[in-house]
Protein backbone atom coordinates (compact mmCIF):
# COMPACT_ATOMS: atom_id res chain seq x y z
CA UNK A 1 0.00 0.00 0.00
CA UNK A 2 2.69 2.36 1.06
CA UNK A 3 4.59 2.19 -2.45
CA UNK A 4 1.23 2.87 -4.23
CA UNK A 5 2.27 7.01 -4.68
CA UNK A 6 5.52 5.71 -5.41
CA UNK A 7 4.54 4.04 -8.48
CA UNK A 8 2.08 6.92 -9.20
CA UNK A 9 5.54 9.66 -9.44
CA UNK A 10 7.25 6.63 -11.47
CA UNK A 11 4.61 6.56 -13.90
CA UNK A 12 5.36 10.20 -13.86
CA UNK A 13 9.20 9.83 -15.15
CA UNK A 14 9.90 11.34 -18.30
CA UNK A 15 11.31 9.03 -20.81
CA UNK A 16 12.97 10.23 -24.28
CA UNK A 17 12.19 7.64 -27.17
CA UNK A 18 14.17 4.94 -28.53
CA UNK A 19 17.24 3.68 -27.22
CA UNK A 20 19.74 5.29 -25.60
CA UNK A 21 23.69 5.16 -25.62
CA UNK A 22 25.91 5.59 -22.31
CA UNK A 23 26.65 9.30 -23.31
CA UNK A 24 23.04 10.91 -24.01
CA UNK A 25 21.64 13.19 -22.70
CA UNK A 26 17.62 13.66 -21.59
CA UNK A 27 17.32 17.14 -20.44
CA UNK A 28 13.50 18.49 -21.43
CA UNK A 29 13.89 20.88 -17.79
CA UNK A 30 16.82 22.12 -19.00
CA UNK A 31 15.85 25.77 -18.82
CA UNK A 32 14.70 25.18 -15.06
CA UNK A 33 17.80 23.02 -14.37
CA UNK A 34 20.03 25.73 -15.63
CA UNK A 35 18.54 28.35 -12.91
CA UNK A 36 18.77 25.90 -9.92
CA UNK A 37 22.24 25.33 -11.14
CA UNK A 38 23.48 28.80 -11.15
CA UNK A 39 21.43 28.85 -7.76
CA UNK A 40 23.87 26.29 -6.40
CA UNK A 41 27.15 28.27 -8.26
CA UNK A 42 25.88 30.76 -5.86
CA UNK A 43 25.72 28.47 -2.91
CA UNK A 44 28.43 26.98 -3.38
CA UNK A 45 30.82 29.84 -3.74
CA UNK A 46 29.53 31.97 -0.70
CA UNK A 47 29.03 29.22 1.55
CA UNK A 48 29.83 25.75 0.45
CA UNK A 49 33.16 26.12 -0.94
CA UNK A 50 34.66 28.33 2.15
CA UNK A 51 33.61 25.83 4.53
CA UNK A 52 34.73 23.21 2.59
CA UNK A 53 38.16 24.72 2.27
CA UNK A 54 38.27 25.46 5.67
CA UNK A 55 36.95 22.79 7.21
CA UNK A 56 39.71 20.60 5.24
CA UNK A 57 42.47 22.65 6.34
CA UNK A 58 41.11 23.03 10.02
CA UNK A 59 40.63 19.15 10.79
CA UNK A 60 43.08 17.19 10.99
CA UNK A 61 43.11 14.40 8.36
CA UNK A 62 43.07 11.58 10.42
CA UNK A 63 40.31 12.90 12.22
CA UNK A 64 38.50 13.84 8.60
CA UNK A 65 38.69 10.40 7.79
CA UNK A 66 37.45 9.36 11.45
CA UNK A 67 34.17 11.19 10.77
CA UNK A 68 34.08 10.27 7.21
CA UNK A 69 33.68 6.67 8.20
CA UNK A 70 31.37 6.95 11.26
CA UNK A 71 28.72 8.80 8.32
CA UNK A 72 29.40 6.06 6.17
CA UNK A 73 29.41 3.11 9.10
CA UNK A 74 25.36 4.54 10.29
CA UNK A 75 24.98 4.22 6.83
CA UNK A 76 25.47 0.73 6.27
CA UNK A 77 22.02 -0.82 7.34
CA UNK A 78 20.60 1.13 4.61
CA UNK A 79 22.75 -0.39 1.72
CA UNK A 80 22.39 -4.12 3.04
CA UNK A 81 18.31 -2.98 2.74
CA UNK A 82 18.67 -2.11 -0.47
CA UNK A 83 21.16 -4.70 -1.87
CA UNK A 84 18.12 -7.23 -0.54
CA UNK A 85 15.54 -5.22 -2.15
CA UNK A 86 18.19 -6.17 -5.37
CA UNK A 87 18.30 -9.70 -4.40
CA UNK A 88 22.13 -9.29 -4.00
CA UNK A 89 22.83 -11.73 -1.27
CA UNK A 90 26.01 -11.58 -1.38
CA UNK A 91 26.70 -7.85 -1.00
CA UNK A 92 24.06 -8.10 1.59
CA UNK A 93 26.37 -10.22 3.45
CA UNK A 94 29.51 -7.98 2.64
CA UNK A 95 28.11 -5.13 3.91
CA UNK A 96 26.91 -6.48 7.44
CA UNK A 97 30.10 -8.13 7.89
CA UNK A 98 31.49 -4.67 7.10
CA UNK A 99 29.07 -3.03 9.77
CA UNK A 100 29.90 -5.84 12.10
CA UNK A 101 33.70 -5.08 11.71
CA UNK A 102 33.73 -1.35 11.75
CA UNK A 103 31.10 -0.95 14.58
CA UNK A 104 33.09 -3.63 17.01
CA UNK A 105 36.66 -3.67 16.32
CA UNK A 106 36.72 -0.01 14.19
CA UNK A 107 35.19 1.97 17.72
CA UNK A 108 31.55 2.32 16.66
CA UNK A 109 32.95 2.86 13.04
CA UNK A 110 35.51 5.09 13.13
CA UNK A 111 37.79 3.41 11.51
CA UNK A 112 37.44 1.38 8.40
CA UNK A 113 39.08 -1.95 9.92
CA UNK A 114 37.00 -4.23 7.50
CA UNK A 115 38.35 -2.23 4.16
CA UNK A 116 42.11 -3.02 5.42
CA UNK A 117 40.65 -6.70 5.03
CA UNK A 118 39.66 -5.75 1.67
CA UNK A 119 35.90 -6.23 2.72
CA UNK A 120 35.03 -3.02 0.60
CA UNK A 121 31.10 -1.39 0.92
CA UNK A 122 29.13 -2.93 -1.82
CA UNK A 123 28.04 0.53 -3.00
CA UNK A 124 23.62 0.67 -3.46
CA UNK A 125 20.74 3.02 -2.87
CA UNK A 126 17.08 3.17 -3.79
CA UNK A 127 18.25 4.86 -6.90
CA UNK A 128 19.77 1.54 -8.09
CA UNK A 129 16.85 -0.34 -6.92
CA UNK A 130 14.35 0.62 -9.21
CA UNK A 131 16.94 0.74 -11.97
CA UNK A 132 17.41 -3.11 -11.21
CA UNK A 133 13.62 -3.13 -11.01
CA UNK A 134 13.02 -1.63 -14.62
CA UNK A 135 12.06 1.68 -14.09
CA UNK A 136 13.23 4.20 -16.28
CA UNK A 137 16.17 6.63 -15.50
CA UNK A 138 13.40 9.71 -16.23
CA UNK A 139 14.74 13.45 -17.15
CA UNK A 140 18.07 15.07 -15.73
CA UNK A 141 17.12 17.14 -13.03
CA UNK A 142 19.61 19.35 -10.75
CA UNK A 143 18.39 20.03 -7.75
CA UNK A 144 18.52 22.76 -5.18
CA UNK A 145 21.79 22.37 -2.59
CA UNK A 146 21.87 18.37 -3.94
CA UNK A 147 22.59 18.96 -7.36
CA UNK A 148 22.50 16.64 -10.40
CA UNK A 149 20.22 13.93 -10.18
CA UNK A 150 17.92 12.29 -12.14
CA UNK A 151 13.79 11.67 -12.07
CA UNK A 152 14.53 7.95 -11.13
CA UNK A 153 17.57 9.04 -8.72
CA UNK A 154 15.60 11.37 -7.02
CA UNK A 155 12.47 9.27 -6.05
CA UNK A 156 15.48 6.88 -4.77
CA UNK A 157 16.74 9.77 -2.23
CA UNK A 158 13.33 10.66 -0.79
CA UNK A 159 12.85 6.73 -0.17
CA UNK A 160 16.48 6.13 1.04
CA UNK A 161 15.62 8.64 3.68
CA UNK A 162 13.34 5.86 5.20
CA UNK A 163 15.09 2.44 4.18
CA UNK A 164 17.98 2.52 6.76
CA UNK A 165 16.47 0.56 9.85
CA UNK A 166 19.28 2.11 12.70
CA UNK A 167 16.90 5.51 11.97
CA UNK A 168 14.07 3.78 13.58
CA UNK A 169 16.09 2.09 15.94
CA UNK A 170 18.22 5.11 17.52
CA UNK A 171 16.62 7.61 19.83
CA UNK A 172 16.25 11.19 18.72
CA UNK A 173 19.64 12.72 19.52
CA UNK A 174 22.05 10.21 18.51
CA UNK A 175 20.37 9.78 15.05
CA UNK A 176 21.08 13.63 14.23
CA UNK A 177 25.13 12.80 14.99
CA UNK A 178 25.49 10.72 12.25
CA UNK A 179 23.66 13.22 9.83
CA UNK A 180 25.81 15.81 11.13
CA UNK A 181 29.04 13.78 10.41
CA UNK A 182 27.07 12.91 7.29
CA UNK A 183 26.73 16.80 5.94
CA UNK A 184 30.40 17.21 7.61
CA UNK A 185 32.13 14.50 5.69
CA UNK A 186 30.46 16.20 2.28
CA UNK A 187 31.24 19.16 3.23
CA UNK A 188 34.81 17.77 3.57
CA UNK A 189 34.88 16.51 0.66
CA UNK A 190 33.99 19.84 -1.16
CA UNK A 191 37.41 21.19 0.29
CA UNK A 192 39.64 17.82 -0.11
CA UNK A 193 39.04 18.23 -4.16
CA UNK A 194 38.75 21.76 -3.94
CA UNK A 195 40.45 21.85 -7.57
CA UNK A 196 38.72 19.66 -9.56
CA UNK A 197 35.26 20.67 -8.62
CA UNK A 198 36.33 23.78 -9.05
CA UNK A 199 37.67 22.85 -12.51
CA UNK A 200 33.98 22.04 -13.34
CA UNK A 201 32.54 24.51 -11.41
CA UNK A 202 34.09 27.55 -12.62
CA UNK A 203 36.85 26.50 -14.86
CA UNK A 204 34.91 25.50 -17.37
CA UNK A 205 32.84 27.15 -20.83
CA UNK A 206 29.01 25.61 -19.59
CA UNK A 207 29.64 24.12 -16.25
CA UNK A 208 26.16 22.96 -16.34
CA UNK A 209 26.54 20.96 -19.39
CA UNK A 210 29.88 19.22 -17.76
CA UNK A 211 28.12 18.83 -15.01
CA UNK A 212 25.83 16.98 -15.99
CA UNK A 213 28.00 14.62 -18.36
CA UNK A 214 30.10 13.72 -15.64
CA UNK A 215 27.12 12.95 -13.15
CA UNK A 216 25.26 10.89 -15.86
CA UNK A 217 28.30 8.91 -17.02
CA UNK A 218 29.33 8.28 -13.46
CA UNK A 219 26.19 6.97 -12.26
CA UNK A 220 25.35 4.56 -15.44
CA UNK A 221 28.98 3.16 -14.48
CA UNK A 222 28.00 2.38 -10.66
CA UNK A 223 24.54 1.02 -11.91
CA UNK A 224 26.36 -1.16 -14.38
CA UNK A 225 23.99 0.70 -17.26
CA UNK A 226 25.68 0.76 -20.51
CA UNK A 227 29.12 -0.26 -21.34
CA UNK A 228 30.36 3.31 -22.23
CA UNK A 229 33.98 2.08 -23.55
CA UNK A 230 32.48 -0.37 -26.56
CA UNK A 231 30.31 2.77 -28.06
CA UNK A 232 33.61 4.60 -29.87
CA UNK A 233 35.19 3.07 -33.16
CA UNK A 234 38.49 4.68 -33.24
CA UNK A 235 38.26 4.03 -36.88
CA UNK A 236 35.65 5.90 -37.76
CA UNK A 237 36.76 9.29 -37.43
CA UNK A 238 38.43 11.55 -39.82
CA UNK A 239 41.92 12.53 -38.24
CA UNK A 240 43.59 14.15 -41.29
CA UNK A 241 45.15 17.46 -40.42
CA UNK A 242 45.17 16.85 -36.77
CA UNK B 1 14.22 -25.09 -36.22
CA UNK B 2 15.24 -24.86 -39.48
CA UNK B 3 15.26 -20.77 -39.31
CA UNK B 4 17.78 -21.67 -36.93
CA UNK B 5 19.98 -23.67 -38.20
CA UNK B 6 20.08 -21.96 -41.38
CA UNK B 7 20.80 -18.52 -38.98
CA UNK B 8 23.62 -20.47 -37.53
CA UNK B 9 24.72 -22.08 -40.42
CA UNK B 10 25.24 -18.03 -41.99
CA UNK B 11 27.40 -17.30 -38.62
CA UNK B 12 29.54 -19.62 -39.07
CA UNK B 13 30.19 -18.83 -42.76
CA UNK B 14 30.28 -14.67 -42.04
CA UNK B 15 32.58 -16.00 -38.40
CA UNK B 16 34.57 -17.76 -41.02
CA UNK B 17 35.09 -14.73 -43.71
CA UNK B 18 35.43 -12.40 -40.99
CA UNK B 19 38.57 -14.54 -39.70
CA UNK B 20 40.26 -15.02 -42.82
CA UNK B 21 39.48 -11.03 -43.95
CA UNK B 22 41.02 -10.01 -40.08
CA UNK B 23 43.86 -12.77 -39.83
CA UNK B 24 46.49 -9.89 -40.78
CA UNK B 25 45.07 -7.38 -38.14
CA UNK B 26 45.05 -10.44 -35.34
CA UNK B 27 48.71 -11.35 -36.26
CA UNK B 28 49.66 -7.83 -36.21
CA UNK B 29 51.69 -6.23 -32.69
CA UNK B 30 48.40 -5.52 -30.53
CA UNK B 31 47.56 -8.22 -28.36
CA UNK B 32 46.29 -8.44 -24.18
CA UNK B 33 49.88 -8.78 -23.44
CA UNK B 34 50.84 -5.33 -25.41
CA UNK B 35 48.37 -3.53 -24.62
CA UNK B 36 49.12 -4.35 -20.75
CA UNK B 37 52.65 -3.12 -21.53
CA UNK B 38 51.57 0.04 -22.92
CA UNK B 39 50.02 0.83 -19.86
CA UNK B 40 52.55 -0.55 -17.51
CA UNK B 41 55.25 1.91 -18.90
CA UNK B 42 52.91 4.90 -19.02
CA UNK B 43 51.38 4.55 -15.62
CA UNK B 44 55.37 4.09 -14.64
CA UNK B 45 56.21 7.21 -16.85
CA UNK B 46 53.79 9.82 -15.01
CA UNK B 47 54.05 7.66 -11.40
CA UNK B 48 58.06 8.80 -12.02
CA UNK B 49 57.10 12.33 -12.50
CA UNK B 50 54.81 12.84 -9.68
CA UNK B 51 57.43 11.26 -7.44
CA UNK B 52 60.27 13.87 -9.01
CA UNK B 53 59.45 16.76 -6.95
CA UNK B 54 59.84 18.62 -9.86
CA UNK B 55 57.85 22.29 -10.42
CA UNK B 56 54.53 21.96 -11.92
CA UNK B 57 55.82 24.03 -14.59
CA UNK B 58 58.64 21.14 -14.91
CA UNK B 59 55.72 18.29 -14.77
CA UNK B 60 53.48 19.91 -16.77
CA UNK B 61 56.18 19.99 -19.58
CA UNK B 62 56.98 16.25 -18.89
CA UNK B 63 53.29 14.87 -19.05
CA UNK B 64 53.13 17.34 -22.44
CA UNK B 65 56.00 14.72 -23.70
CA UNK B 66 54.55 11.58 -22.11
CA UNK B 67 50.98 12.59 -23.83
CA UNK B 68 52.55 12.65 -27.21
CA UNK B 69 54.51 9.07 -26.78
CA UNK B 70 51.87 6.98 -25.74
CA UNK B 71 49.03 8.97 -26.89
CA UNK B 72 46.84 8.59 -29.86
CA UNK B 73 47.46 12.48 -30.08
CA UNK B 74 46.29 13.35 -33.55
CA UNK B 75 42.12 11.25 -33.17
CA UNK B 76 41.91 13.19 -29.43
CA UNK B 77 41.98 16.32 -31.17
CA UNK B 78 40.04 15.12 -33.63
CA UNK B 79 37.38 14.08 -31.40
CA UNK B 80 37.27 16.78 -29.18
CA UNK B 81 36.83 19.27 -31.73
CA UNK B 82 33.87 17.19 -33.22
CA UNK B 83 31.37 18.49 -35.42
CA UNK B 84 33.83 21.75 -35.69
CA UNK B 85 36.66 19.62 -37.07
CA UNK B 86 34.78 19.30 -40.18
CA UNK B 87 34.90 23.07 -41.26
CA UNK B 88 38.19 23.62 -39.70
CA UNK B 89 40.78 24.40 -42.21
CA UNK B 90 43.90 22.02 -41.80
CA UNK B 91 46.19 25.14 -40.32
CA UNK B 92 43.47 25.25 -37.93
CA UNK B 93 43.50 21.43 -37.22
CA UNK B 94 46.94 21.63 -36.51
CA UNK B 95 47.33 24.37 -34.77
CA UNK B 96 44.58 22.72 -32.50
CA UNK B 97 46.54 19.63 -32.03
CA UNK B 98 49.19 21.41 -30.69
CA UNK B 99 47.57 23.73 -28.20
CA UNK B 100 45.09 21.00 -27.17
CA UNK B 101 48.03 18.42 -26.41
CA UNK B 102 49.35 21.76 -23.69
CA UNK B 103 46.09 22.17 -22.41
CA UNK B 104 45.30 18.68 -21.45
CA UNK B 105 49.06 18.11 -20.12
CA UNK B 106 48.23 20.77 -17.56
CA UNK B 107 44.44 20.47 -17.10
CA UNK B 108 45.35 16.64 -15.58
CA UNK B 109 48.79 17.62 -14.56
CA UNK B 110 47.11 19.63 -12.02
CA UNK B 111 44.91 16.81 -10.99
CA UNK B 112 47.91 14.09 -10.46
CA UNK B 113 49.29 15.85 -8.00
CA UNK B 114 46.40 14.62 -6.11
CA UNK B 115 47.50 10.82 -6.88
CA UNK B 116 51.34 11.76 -4.97
CA UNK B 117 51.66 8.52 -2.33
CA UNK B 118 49.07 6.56 -4.81
CA UNK B 119 49.11 4.12 -7.44
CA UNK B 120 48.02 2.73 -10.45
CA UNK B 121 47.50 -0.87 -10.93
CA UNK B 122 46.78 -3.22 -14.08
CA UNK B 123 44.31 -5.51 -13.36
CA UNK B 124 43.00 -7.05 -16.47
CA UNK B 125 42.62 -6.56 -20.28
CA UNK B 126 40.38 -7.54 -22.73
CA UNK B 127 39.81 -7.10 -26.45
CA UNK B 128 36.92 -4.71 -27.77
CA UNK B 129 35.69 -4.76 -30.97
CA UNK B 130 39.21 -3.60 -33.00
CA UNK B 131 40.82 -2.21 -29.86
CA UNK B 132 41.94 -2.91 -26.58
CA UNK B 133 40.37 -2.23 -22.38
CA UNK B 134 42.84 -2.04 -19.84
CA UNK B 135 41.22 -1.87 -16.68
CA UNK B 136 43.24 -0.65 -13.57
CA UNK B 137 42.17 -0.04 -10.12
CA UNK B 138 43.50 3.69 -8.39
CA UNK B 139 44.47 2.99 -4.62
CA UNK B 140 44.86 7.00 -3.11
CA UNK B 141 45.83 7.54 0.26
CA UNK B 142 42.49 7.73 2.53
CA UNK B 143 40.16 7.26 -0.34
CA UNK B 144 38.36 3.77 -1.94
CA UNK B 145 39.68 2.07 -4.63
CA UNK B 146 38.34 3.20 -8.04
CA UNK B 147 38.16 2.08 -11.62
CA UNK B 148 40.55 4.05 -14.27
CA UNK B 149 40.17 2.49 -17.96
CA UNK B 150 42.45 2.95 -21.02
CA UNK B 151 41.69 2.38 -24.41
CA UNK B 152 44.48 0.96 -26.59
CA UNK B 153 44.61 0.83 -30.13
CA UNK B 154 47.32 0.16 -33.04
CA UNK B 155 45.01 2.32 -35.51
CA UNK B 156 48.54 4.69 -36.15
CA UNK B 157 50.92 1.16 -36.55
CA UNK B 158 51.77 1.79 -32.97
CA UNK B 159 50.11 1.01 -30.15
CA UNK B 160 49.01 4.09 -28.43
CA UNK B 161 45.84 5.00 -25.87
CA UNK B 162 43.01 6.93 -27.59
CA UNK B 163 40.90 7.53 -24.33
CA UNK B 164 40.84 7.06 -20.58
CA UNK B 165 37.52 6.36 -17.81
CA UNK B 166 37.51 7.52 -14.64
CA UNK B 167 34.77 6.17 -12.79
CA UNK B 168 32.84 5.90 -16.39
CA UNK B 169 33.66 9.49 -16.87
CA UNK B 170 34.59 9.37 -20.19
CA UNK B 171 37.61 12.35 -20.53
CA UNK B 172 37.39 12.27 -24.98
CA UNK B 173 33.48 13.06 -24.45
CA UNK B 174 34.21 15.59 -21.12
CA UNK B 175 36.63 17.73 -23.56
CA UNK B 176 34.56 16.73 -26.84
CA UNK B 177 32.07 19.30 -24.28
CA UNK B 178 34.36 21.67 -22.98
CA UNK B 179 35.58 22.92 -26.55
CA UNK B 180 32.34 22.55 -28.19
CA UNK B 181 31.27 24.98 -25.36
CA UNK B 182 34.22 27.36 -25.70
CA UNK B 183 33.80 27.70 -30.06
CA UNK B 184 29.63 28.24 -28.72
CA UNK B 185 30.61 31.08 -26.33
CA UNK B 186 32.99 32.72 -29.17
CA UNK B 187 30.28 32.81 -31.67
CA UNK B 188 31.40 29.81 -33.55
CA UNK B 189 34.69 31.02 -34.07
CA UNK B 190 37.77 27.98 -34.12
CA UNK B 191 40.45 30.46 -33.85
CA UNK B 192 39.67 32.70 -30.97
CA UNK B 193 38.92 28.85 -29.19
CA UNK B 194 42.28 27.96 -30.15
CA UNK B 195 43.79 31.35 -28.63
CA UNK B 196 41.55 30.40 -25.70
CA UNK B 197 42.81 27.46 -24.96
CA UNK B 198 46.51 28.65 -23.96
CA UNK B 199 44.80 30.23 -20.46
CA UNK B 200 41.71 27.27 -20.08
CA UNK B 201 42.25 25.61 -16.61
Amino acid sequence: MALAPLCLILAGCATPDGARVSGDVFDPYEENNRQTHELNRALDKALVRPVGVGYTAIVPDDLEGSIGNFASNLGLPGTVVNNLLQGNVEGAFTNTMRFVFNTTLGFGGLFDVAGDFQIDEVKADFGQTLYVWGVPEGAYVELPVLGPSTERAMVGRAVDLFTNPLSYVLPSPDKYIGTAAGVASKVGDRGRYAETVDSVLYNSADSYSQARGIYLQNRRFELGDGDAAEEINPFDLNTEGF
Amino acid sequence: MTQYTRRAATCLIGAAVATFTLMPTTASALDNASAKKLVDALVGEINRVIASGKSEQAMYSDFKRIFAKYGDTSYIAAYAMGNDGRRASNAQKKKFSAEFQTYISRKYGSRFREFIGGRLEVKSVRPVKSWFEVQTTAFLRGESPFTVTFLVSDRTGRDKFFNMFIEGINLLLTERTEIGAMIDKRGGSIDKMIADLRNAK
